[in-house]
């Protein structure tokens, strides 16, 4: 057992870094570090920087353009961006559809999508989620009946992350209504702007618009964009799951966000001390730190077993990791205590320099604290990961 | 980085696990806690054969000069199999010896498994402060001796030899001014009174009145000393709870497959299932803390060690009081119990928590680490 990164590791750390000091914009990453929201051209602008260096895909093999890095190489990339706090690469296209058009697409397919994925020339969201089908997944119910060349898409998607943006949507919809409710399900890509086609946003406890419902009436959508075949869409949806998941525990951003909160314990007064001298709050900081230690080493060990697929344990990291992050937002809010209450959401949407509230660093806090609460809801609810931990790690 | 145990290891830990299996029964051990003299020498002797006492003693003393994750193993395997054996507190008198020095023939005595060893730093006032020392030592060179009293001295009645922390100077909370000594058990100013513990290990009280007794290191600077030789400790029991509570994960899970209720296995109900997922993360975030403990304590960055292991004995300190309580409650009436091994794991889990330190005390020692505020 040798739980160092190796010189190699630590050389590739280093070069990671100097790409991150030199090519980073000043300008995203305060907004990142500061919890202000990102713009489209935020996210595009960064992931055309990180596609130039050939970085944009870690996951993907070097054939499509990926750079060639093990497991741990990934781990140190995400932890180092992270760290500087640069806008995320959206996973919808890279790490989502991508994955799936490598494994079940064809030649045309891959040949046309992958490139652009890689340069994010197309925004992708994700069409999965229906109103009425949110942890029973299969049970969706948005139609596509096949007409000549053409499937006419029917019904309704939600919960559409950034799908105001999008260009494409990669949807699971139902080709056959007769079957058990997985087999009648395909994996289609629908361009977001054909006709009959309506986005809606949903404005979520913060205030932020982030997702939309999506709506399908009468679209025609050519047979050319089916993923592999009709009616085998439930195979590659889980194949998703299986595959690249350890990032979801965001230990590099709780990190980042750790060091957020005792900045701002040491800055927040109490009885004329500093807040993060105070017994009581340094506990629960302290609490914080060690499960994100014990976090740390649990993904890394995840990682070292990359030969295994990593499937359920991901369950384990999602539970964990989204209830850090939770309570870290959690605990920032009540070290501001009454300073936490000024919203002004034009300094959040970086219309307005300054803050309503006179505050830049507390003002965008309570909506971040709001905002997290989706974190242990999406991505499939804490307690359906603990069915997952007890039913295909435990065997109950 | 590489999260996998050497060959050596593996056979070290295969080893003691086929001799628990074989000899040291839950119904063997049982007789071995109610006797008279709460250990077994034939059990101590195989741990003898195994290499065990060996194991952590430096070369040049006749050991293996085993590392923290050496022991890591070791200690699970204990504490699957609810060891009694004063195992723990002779390795740790061991490692006192060895940062010390100058007592290379008692180490040699340990590692061929002729002397047991007891540390006796616990006050009676004192909770989990190990500055908080009462205990005077009076003398000069290396010969010393030794008034006061110590308390819930792990195996103290069942050691050839004590490490002993005391007061050469400085007012009874100062760091300086501590210092280690060595008191032969049989030396005289000694009286030792041996008593069980619920979970079948042995403590002892000792007043000592004159006791004679020989320096360890420098006279006054025993706390750096004290300090290391306890993370140290804190290392090795967060391994042997790791293991206490695989045993325990697996004891409750093999039984919500098994009891059945309304027809069905118990484990089918979603309550039940959830807390086993619970369970599940904290054994895992424990076993991820004591795998760091154990690859740490050995820093000689003093402020990275005791960051570690405080971070260590905390996580799985909770994890204890968890996987303890909830592992009882799901074994119903069955688990409180004195017959089944499930309680008897809780048992050693929760007085493992009170031993070198508590979650509270070391949440707080992580806190209280230059680092935790200087990193903002």
């Amino acid at each position: 057992m040798d739980l160092n990164y190796s010189a190699e590791d630590e050389a590739f750390r280093a070069q990671v870094r100097t790409f991150l000091a030199e090519n980073l914009p000043a300008d995203l990453q305060e907004k990142v570090r500061g919890h202000l929201r990102l713009a489209k051209e935020d996210y595009v602008r960064w992931h055309k920087i990180v596609a130039k260096q050939g970085w944009a895909a870690p996951a993907w093999p070097a054939e499509y353009g990926g750079p060639g890095w093990n497991a741990v190489q990934r781990h140190i990339w995400e932890d180092e961006c992270a760290r500087a706090g640069t806008p995320p690469i959206l996973p919808f296209g890279v790490n989502m559809v991508a994955p799936v058009i490598m494994a079940f697409g064809n030649e045309a397919q891959k040949a046309h999508y992958l490139p652009r994925i890689l340069n994010c020339d197309d925004w992708w969201c994700q069409g999965y989620s229906e109103p009425g089908s949110g942890s029973d997944l299969a049970s969706l119910k948005t139609t596509a009946v096949r007409d000549g060349e053409h499937y006419i898409v029917n019904g309704q998607k939600t919960w559409t992350t950034l799908g105001q943006h999008a260009d494409m949507i990669f949807c699971l919809v139902r080709t056959d209504p007769s079957v058990r409710k997985q087999e009648g399900i395909s994996f289609l890509l629908i361009d977001m702007k054909s006709p009959g086609v309506t986005v809606r946003p949903i404005i979520m406890l913060d205030e932020e618009h982030e997702v939309n419902e999506v709506f399908f009436d009468n679209v025609k959508v050519p047979v050319q964009n089916l993923i592999g075949q009709e009616n085998k869409g439930w195979t590659y949806a889980k194949y998703l799951l299986g595959h690249e998941r350890t990032g979801i525990a965001a230990v590099g951003r709780s990190k980042r966000e750790l060091l957020f909160l005792k900045r701002l314990a040491l800055r927040q007064q109490k009885d004329g001390k500093p807040l993060l001298d105070d017994p009581a709050f340094a506990a629960k900081v302290a609490n914080i730190e060690i499960e994100l230690m014990a976090l740390e080493v649990t993904v890394l060990r995840t990682i070292a077993q990359e030969h295994q697929a990593p499937g359920p344990q991901a369950s384990v990291l999602k539970v964990r990791g989204s209830e850090i992050q939770q309570m870290l937002a959690e605990l920032m809010v009540e070290a501001l205590g009454p300073a936490a209450l000024p919203f002004d959401p034009a300094y959040l949407e970086g219309e307005s320099e300054h803050a309503a509230g006179g505050d830049a660093e507390a003002a965008p806090l309570a909506a971040y604290y709001f905002n997290l609460r989706k974190t242990s809801i999406y991505g499939g609810s804490n307690e359906i990961q603990k069915n997952i931990i007890a039913q295909m790690i435990l065997g109950l | 980085m590489d999260f996998d145990f050497k060959e050596e290891q593996q056979q070290f830990a295969d080893a003691l696990r086929r001799w628990i299996d074989k000899d040291y029964s839950f119904e063997a051990r049982r007789k071995i806690v109610h006797s008279g003299a709460g250990v077994s020498e034939q059990a101590w002797q195989t741990l003898v054969d195994l290499g065990m006492t060996a194991l952590p003693v430096p070369e040049a003393q006749g050991g293996f000069n085993g590392s923290a994750v050496d022991m890591l193993v070791v200690m699970q395997e204990l504490g699957r199999g609810l060891v009694v054996e004063p195992y723990f507190a002779t390795v740790l008198g061991a490692h006192f010896l060895a940062l010390a020095g100058g007592q290379e023939e008692l180490l040699e005595k340990v590692a061929a498994g002729g002397l047991k060893l007891a540390c006796a730093l616990n006050e009676p006032h004192a909770r989990h402060a190990l500055n908080d020392i009462v205990v005077r030592a009076t003398g000069s060179g290396k010969d010393f001796a030794l008034s006061g009293m110590k308390s819930a001295v792990i195996h103290g009645a069942q050691a050839g030899a004590l490490i002993v922390s005391a007061r050469t100077g400085g007012d009874q909370h100062d760091t300086d001014g501590i210092s280690l000594f060595l008191v032969d058990a049989d030396t005289s100013g000694l009286v030792i009174k041996d008593c069980r513990t619920l979970d079948g290990q042995r403590v002892a009280s000792i007043t000592f009145d004159h006791a004679p007794a020989t320096l360890l290191g420098s006279e006054g600077q025993g706390w750096p000393l004290l300090e290391a030789g306890a993370d140290y400790g804190a290392t090795l029991l967060c391994a042997e709870a790791v293991g206490a509570m695989d045993a325990l994960f697996a004891a409750t899970l093999e039984y919500l497959k098994t009891r059945k209720q309304f027809g069905t296995p118990i484990g089918s109900f979603q309550a039940l299932q959830h807390r086993m997922a619970d369970m599940f993360i904290h054994l895992e975030q424990a076993r991820s803390m004591a795998m760091l403990a154990a690859a740490k304590v050995a820093s000689p960055d003093a402020e990275e060690r005791r960051r570690v292991v405080s971070a260590a004995k905390a996580r799985v300190g909770q994890a204890a009081t968890f996987i303890g309580q909830q592992a009882v409650q799901l074994h119903g009436g069955m688990g409180v119990t004195d017959e089944l091994a499930a309680a008897h794991h809780f048992k050693r889990l929760t007085m493992i928590g009170l031993t070198l330190g508590d979650a509270q005390h070391h949440l707080e020692r992580f806190a209280a680490q230059p680092g935790f505020r200087e990193a903002a």
